[in-house]
């Protein structure tokens, strides 16, 4: 026998973010490391404890290793609980046969035994692949209150972006009549936010007859939540204020790294009273050498800085030598920069080593061009040898012999 | 492989007195130390690290922040189903001498007894360095020793509270042993650790209790050297004593020495430390930091040379911070001035304050004071 649940909450970290090319060729998305100490999922496992929700399962099936490794028990979150915690869902093989999750729907429909054994009035879907702080108890109470069958979360973006977001337009009392997706001309700004409250009855009769339709694609925004429009049912949008960012391009990633350093952005990962958690390295304190200039930037625990950092995110134990600079850039946990080396305006992933004199990325006044700009990356355990280039946009995913 | 069939006992009072500032209202373990840690984490991951798997914490007062720290032990895997972490408040209440090591051990007598260990090693938390007593122990057998006591090759240091000397012969037995002798020079001075059979350790100790003997030091070790085959093991590493506010300021500093830090945090045996979750210490605009050791969590606007700053620590814009030992959640206001202080824990200082101490002399602000 379980603790009844009220809410359990279904987190999607199954995706591969191929747009994230050689940061996600061994990691599943939501394991890719942002703001200096955190991986993306800890954003959604850290809300839901702090929303209370107490059961969570991870549905996995891109290069789980990592994920699976990082959730481990759930103790960072204090997701290691009597009354459930986190669970690792991978897909199984059943009497009928194996199958991998077909689609996010499908993720679900196969882990219904675990959402069941809750006995949940609700189920919250979400997905390890934005960076958000957000009390899902407000909306499940905004769910209750309309007596909704599905809720989806919904926030306002700028009407000429409005056209790369599923839209949802809405009546005067937030009730959805209609799905935009990327509309061309949009009628509303209220973007979707890929956060779902449903009623489990309800969702539990959908995702059945989804699976018995042969023709659905077994997806959420495809499938399930255009047929329970069509049915008629009580759907609402739940509009959400604060910061929101999708990283799932090498841009977007960048730049929501690039968020914390700036006092104008909202995000504030330092407040007391919505703490995100994760696993910490045990590792001794930064240090900063008398050779060092350090300015708006963030540096976690184990680095060894000797050169010059400005306006870089630094995750831990990263060295940075003598007369290296790095600007304008991300340095995943491990990162060797050597003398003279430079780094402008690029990614560099965990225990990539930046030897001597190399140069990666460049600034965007540097390039004639503009289309040839664009973040350099620089995927892990690469090496990057003494004087070799790394041009702005380039992504690397072989080591890089040095010019002699 | 877990396990080495050794209980490790650490005392987390003793040596208090010689940082009085400090352990007010804390024990010796819980004194905050080099940017993130707490004294008892040294002798700690060190047990853990060399495979002991159960380990018994003595405490005696003011010991609340030490339970807080140390918790159940997980951060130092030390939250087992088997063995783990025993903590070990004052039993009979006040009838021990919580300075005198042989009535306390005599009063942990059921834990020891009720122990299977075939050893016990014994450390303060006053000592800070990164020791394997896996090899302490590989020696001890070697020499088929019945005490092998732990010794550094130096000056004493200054303000020891009875410190101990050996002379060693070519093997490394001990020969003759010394307490708070007049030596100038190098020697080879006690480090209050000490392992041997936890058999031979409850007779010895029952032995003095009977004979109202209750100096560990003068009864059992410099008591019994001929008797028994007390050995000497010399570390090496680097090591910091806390026995006055000065050396507990200078061994703070000393961790931005990069061997010292490659010897004291090395990869292969971690010190553990409970964590708190802050994110990565933000430089702001306008910040200019020289040689500093910095926790996470901190917010640094103004200027920072030679210091340690703990987790959570704020330095306004414009604030000049030099020499300074700062622990955590420490605010140091807009335009302040400081140089030599040590700031202990959520310590105000408003803006445009100035506070100046003397390297041999620091200023000490007591925890949660508002200047």
């Amino acid at each position: 026998m379980y603790p009844k649940q009220e809410v359990v909450a279904m987190l999607l970290a199954g995706g591969q973010g191929s747009r994230l090319g050689v940061l996600t060729q061994k990691i599943a998305k939501p394991a890719v490391p942002y703001g200096g100490k955190y991986r993306i999922i800890d954003f959604p496992l850290s809300n839901c404890i702090n929303s209370g929700i107490e059961a969570v399962g991870v549905l996995t099936q891109y290069q789980p290793l990592v994920l699976n490794e990082y959730i481990g028990n759930g103790q960072p979150w204090d997701l290691d609980s009597m009354n459930g915690g986190v669970q690792v869902l991978s897909p199984y093989e059943q009497s009928g046969g194996a199958n991998w999750y077909s689609g996010t729907a499908n993720a679900i429909y196969q882990n219904m035994n675990y959402i069941e054994r809750y006995d949940p009035k609700y189920v919250v879907i979400l997905s390890g692949d934005h960076i958000y702080k957000m009390d899902y108890s407000k909306m499940i109470a905004f769910h209750k209150e309309n007596n909704a069958d599905c809720t989806i979360a919904v926030i306002d973006v700028p009407l000429a972006e409005a056209s790369r977001f599923g839209i949802l337009n809405t009546n005067p009392d937030n009730s959805i009549y209609e799905f935009d997706e990327k509309p061309k001309v949009p009628k509303s700004t209220k973007a979707s936010m890929g956060i779902y409250v449903f009623s489990w009855d309800r969702l539990r009769k959908y995702l059945t007859e989804d699976a018995e339709n042969p023709n659905s694609s077994n997806d959420f925004g495809k499938d399930i939540l255009p047929k329970m429009l069509e049915d008629g049912q009580r759907m609402f949008a739940y509009e959400f204020s604060g910061y929101w960012k999708d990283v799932g391009t090498i841009d977007s990633l960048w730049e929501s790294n690039m968020d914390l350093l700036d006092p104008n952005v909202t995000l504030d990962l330092s407040d007391e009273s919505w703490k995100i958690y994760s696993r910490n390295p045990v590792v001794a304190p930064h240090y900063v050498s008398q050779t060092a200039v350090v300015q708006n930037s963030l540096i976690a625990d184990g680095c060894i800085i000797h050169g010059n950092i400005d306006f870089s995110v630094l995750f831990s134990n990263v060295t940075v030598a003598p007369g290296a600079v790095v600007n304008d850039s991300i340095l995943m946990p491990g990162v060797v920069v050597e003398e003279g080396a430079v780094i402008q305006y690029a990614i560099v992933s965990e225990n990539a080593v930046i030897k001597k004199g190399a140069v990666v990325g460049a600034r965007p006044e540097d390039i004639e061009n503009k289309d040839d700009w664009g973040v350099a990356v620089v995927g892990d355990n690469r090496v990057i040898g003494e004087g070799a280039v790394v041009a702005p946009k380039e992504m690397v995913f072989e080591d890089k012999e040095g010019v002699n | 492989m877990r396990g080495n069939n050794v209980i490790g006992l650490i005392f987390t009072n003793l040596h208090a007195e010689l940082i009085s500032e400090l352990t007010e209202k804390r024990t010796m373990g819980s004194v905050p130390f080099g940017g993130r840690y707490r004294l008892i984490d040294f002798p700690l991951s060190n047990m853990v690290n060399s495979g002991i798997s159960k380990v018994g914490v003595i405490t005696k007062n003011n010991y609340q922040s030490l339970m807080d720290h140390v918790g159940s032990g997980k951060a130092w895997n030390l939250s087992r189903r088997r063995d783990g972490l025993f903590f070990l408040p004052p039993f009979k209440n006040g009838e021990e001498d919580y300075r005198n090591r042989i009535s306390i051990l005599n009063s942990i007598k059921n834990f020891l007894s009720n122990s299977r260990e075939e050893y016990v090693l014994i450390a303060d938390c006053d000592t800070v360095c990164n020791i394997d007593y896996q090899d302490v122990l590989g020696s001890h057998i070697e020499n088929g020793a019945d005490v092998t006591v732990v010794y550094k090759r130096g000056q004493i240091p200054e303000n020891q509270d009875e410190p101990m000397v050996f002379s060693l012969d070519s093997t490394g037995r001990v020969k003759d042993v010394l307490i708070d002798p007049i030596i100038e020079g190098s020697c080879s001075y006690y480090l209050n650790m000490i392992l041997m059979k936890r058999e031979l350790l409850i007779s010895l100790v029952s032995e003095c209790v009977s004979k109202n003997k209750n100096n560990f030091k003068r009864d059992i070790i410099q008591g019994k050297f001929n008797e028994l085959k007390i050995y000497g093991y010399e570390f090496e590493g680097f090591l910091a004593v806390m026995d006055s506010m000065s050396s507990y300021f200078n061994a703070n500093m000393q961790l931005m020495n990069l061997d010292v830090r490659n010897n004291l945090f090395n990869a292969a045996r971690p010190i553990y430390t409970k964590v708190r979750d802050d994110m990565p210490t933000k430089y702001g605009l306008g910040s200019n930091v020289k040689n500093a050791l910095i926790g996470n969590g901190c917010v640094i606007e103004g200027e920072v040379e030679n210091c340690v700053l703990f987790k959570g620590v704020h330095v306004g814009k414009g604030a000049k911070v030099s020499n300074c030992v700062i622990m955590q959640d420490t605010v140091i206001g807009a335009g302040s001035n400081l140089s030599y202080v040590i700031a202990d824990k959520d310590v105000v200082i408003k803006d445009n304050r100035s506070l100046m101490g003397f390297l041999t002399y620091p200023v000490y602000i007591s925890k949660a004071s508002v200047v």
